[in-house]
């Protein structure tokens, strides 16, 4: 800031030496002296300008928050904590028990990342160790990060015309009911919208591995595998984690292609065949129905408990990958 | 001599075993990929032509009808959420590369992050209340503002991240020659860093473009054309959203070719955009 006042002093300095001159320099004195204040002036403006910017941002996360919070309060005070336990869901007869929702979520996302991890941890190793360089793991890495750019409401579209009917004769082979639409369906979808993340973070931390490391490995006559399996994969290890933290938070907030396969029922869900319901996607569903003030501020209290998990794990993931870039 | 090799005869089989293993998973992701790129494109390709995408969808039971009501909408939807969020966010982006260590870059930063993994669905739930309830009803503009909200920190990151990598003798150079703060920052540094800045914003756009969630309280869709921001307006996801879920045939054909459209926009964008970073080579 110092060095800008000092500026504007030798602005000013250069247009007081110009008055010396004659008749033209004083209107050449003027127009300069004109010049450099509107320059000053516009930097200032500029720089409250910029001052805004990065208060917007903290006002615009912390109005999010509290708006949930506000909108929320009907429903803690009239429900309490037991809201979170309660295992029935019946707006008609006004019972809101969010229990069968946070099941709903665990399951499909855990579910998802189960399934998911063994292949984005592979395209991570493939990438990040054994073909870095070329043009078929670009073109790789380039359609796996196109998995994150398809819109989730056509991958849910494509659920309902492609995988549900499968789903449905693959549980009528193993003995379930044939619905079709359910948590495994709803899981399988996420499993692939998810891939891209831990895998693009997998690859980059594989790449950062010292090969010093790995040499000293080699050089002791370990397999290339054995390289990957007792030196790589230890040393990444919590970088494979913060991967996994940020496909988790984005499985946990996914709302349209879930909410499509799902099925949309609010009873807890008996097998992983049935149907049920997320958070997001009873949200989704019902926010524009809930009449009464206590229907709508419980899904906001969804809401605000959806945010606040993905906040925390976003956070923890992202700190973790900044302690791991920063050693 | 047999005894002696098979240990590590053994070693070498696992070694090309996982090898093999690796490749099998890392390659098989890509299927699920395709096989969606080549339905949609198979199943709507066919339902696209002229009067699809100039008439708006006809009644239950009429065949035909198109979805120029929600093309237009899209668009009119995701430019003003673009005009709204790219200013915005670059001049953030440029606070937050200018203003490395003060306190309130710390937590604007912080903030960012935030923002970037909360799930759209809640962006929908708060735009709702600070748009639509106060206001007294849907409105495409509130749908906007909520896909902005979403774009922000797309922006602002890629435009930190491009700004951040210029050296400094730019900046030096530019005030040793006299020039104000915001002159350097305008004529000097955001010029240099063009290109990281575009590509950002058109990751964001392709990003907002088939988000459906944030517009499902705000922009709520509507059946008729609309050019109104303070009207419903329909876009692209949410007809496909409304379509895709209705018992009707001839919805579900609107609902392909719409897909196909959005499909094809959004992976075209981000393969431009692919393009142009590595031509520029531009690290984001």
């Amino acid at each position: 800031m110092k060095t800008f006042e000092n500026e504007a002093v030798i602005a000013r300095g250069d247009s007081s030496r110009v008055i010396t001159g004659s008749n033209t320099g004083k209107l050449k004195k003027t127009n300069r002296e004109k010049h450099s204040n509107r320059q000053i002036w516009t930097e200032s403006v500029f720089r409250r300008l910029l001052f805004i910017m990065g208060v917007l941002m903290v006002v615009l996360v912390l109005g999010i928050m509290f708006t949930l919070i506000v909108q929320s309060v009907p429903s803690i005070k009239a429900l309490g904590a037991g809201f979170l336990w309660g295992k029935v869901w019946d707006p008609v007869r006004d019972i809101y028990g969010a229990f069968p929702f946070l099941l709903g979520t665990l399951l499909t996302s855990f579910l998802a990342l189960a399934i998911s991890i063994p292949f984005s941890f592979a395209v991570g190793i493939f990438l990040g160790e054994y073909y870095p360089k070329g043009w078929l793991p670009d073109l790789l890495k380039n359609t796996v990060e196109l998995i994150a750019a398809v819109p989730s409401v056509i991958y849910g579209f494509w659920g309902l015309a492609v995988l549900v009917p499968i789903v449905r004769s693959f549980e009528s082979g193993i003995g379930e009911p044939p619905i079709g639409v359910g948590i495994f369906t709803s899981s399988l979808i996420l499993s692939i919208m998810i891939i891209p993340y831990a895998a693009s973070l997998g690859r980059s931390m594989i790449q950062m591995v010292p090969s010093h490391l790995k040499e000293a490995a080699y050089s002791l006559g370990a397999t290339r595998w054995e390289v990957i399996k007792s030196v790589i994969l230890p040393y990444v290890k919590s970088g494979l984690f913060a991967g996994v933290l940020l496909s988790l938070g984005r499985a946990l907030g996914e709302t349209m292609a879930v909410t499509m396969v799902i099925g949309n029922t609010s009873g807890i869900p008996k097998s992983i065949f049935a149907p049920g319901n997320t958070m997001a996607s009873v949200i989704a569903n019902e926010f524009t129905e809930a009449d009464r003030t206590v229907y709508l501020s419980a899904l906001i209290e969804l809401g605000l408990v959806l945010f606040l998990v993905t906040v925390v794990i976003n956070m923890i993931g992202k700190k973790i990958i900044s302690r791991f870039t920063n050693d | 001599m047999k005894a002696k090799n098979s240990p590590v005869r053994f070693r070498i089989g696992k070694n090309g075993f996982f090898k093999g293993v690796v490749i099998a998973f890392a390659f098989s992701c890509v299927i699920p990929l395709l096989f969606i790129l080549a339905y949609i494109i198979k199943a709507g390709i066919t339902k696209i032509n002229w009067n699809f995408l100039v008439n708006v969808p006809k009644p239950v039971g009429e065949s035909g009808g198109g979805i120029a009501n929600a093309l237009l909408g899209s668009i009119i939807i995701i430019a003003v959420a673009a005009v709204i969020a790219i200013p915005i966010g670059i001049l953030g982006g440029i606070y937050l590369s200018e203003n490395r260590k003060s306190k309130l870059a710390y937590w604007a930063r912080l903030s960012i992050d935030i923002l970037q993994g909360v799930p759209s669905i809640v962006i929908g739930i708060v735009a709702y209340f600070w748009l639509v309830k106060p206001f007294g009803g849907f409105s495409s503009v509130s749908g906007s503002i909520a896909l902005a909200i979403m774009m922000l920190p797309i922006v602002v990151r890629s435009t930190e991240e491009t700004l951040k990598l210029l050296p400094d003798t730019l900046r030096e150079a530019g005030f040793a020659l006299g020039m104000p703060f915001h002159r350097v920052v305008l004529k000097v540094i955001v010029p240099c860093g063009i290109s990281g800045i575009l590509s950002g914003v058109m990751l964001s756009i392709a990003r907002i473009a088939g988000e459906t969630a944030p517009l499902l309280f705000t922009a709520f869709g509507n059946p008729y054309l609309s050019t109104s921001l303070t009207k419903p307006m329909q876009s692209l996801p949410l007809l496909i959203f409304n379509y895709a879920t209705s018992p009707y045939n001839d919805w579900h054909d609107l609902a392909w070719g719409a897909s196909c459209i959005l499909l094809i926009f959004v992976l075209v964008l981000n393969i431009f955009t692919k393009i142009i970073t590595r031509k520029w080579k531009v690290q984001l």
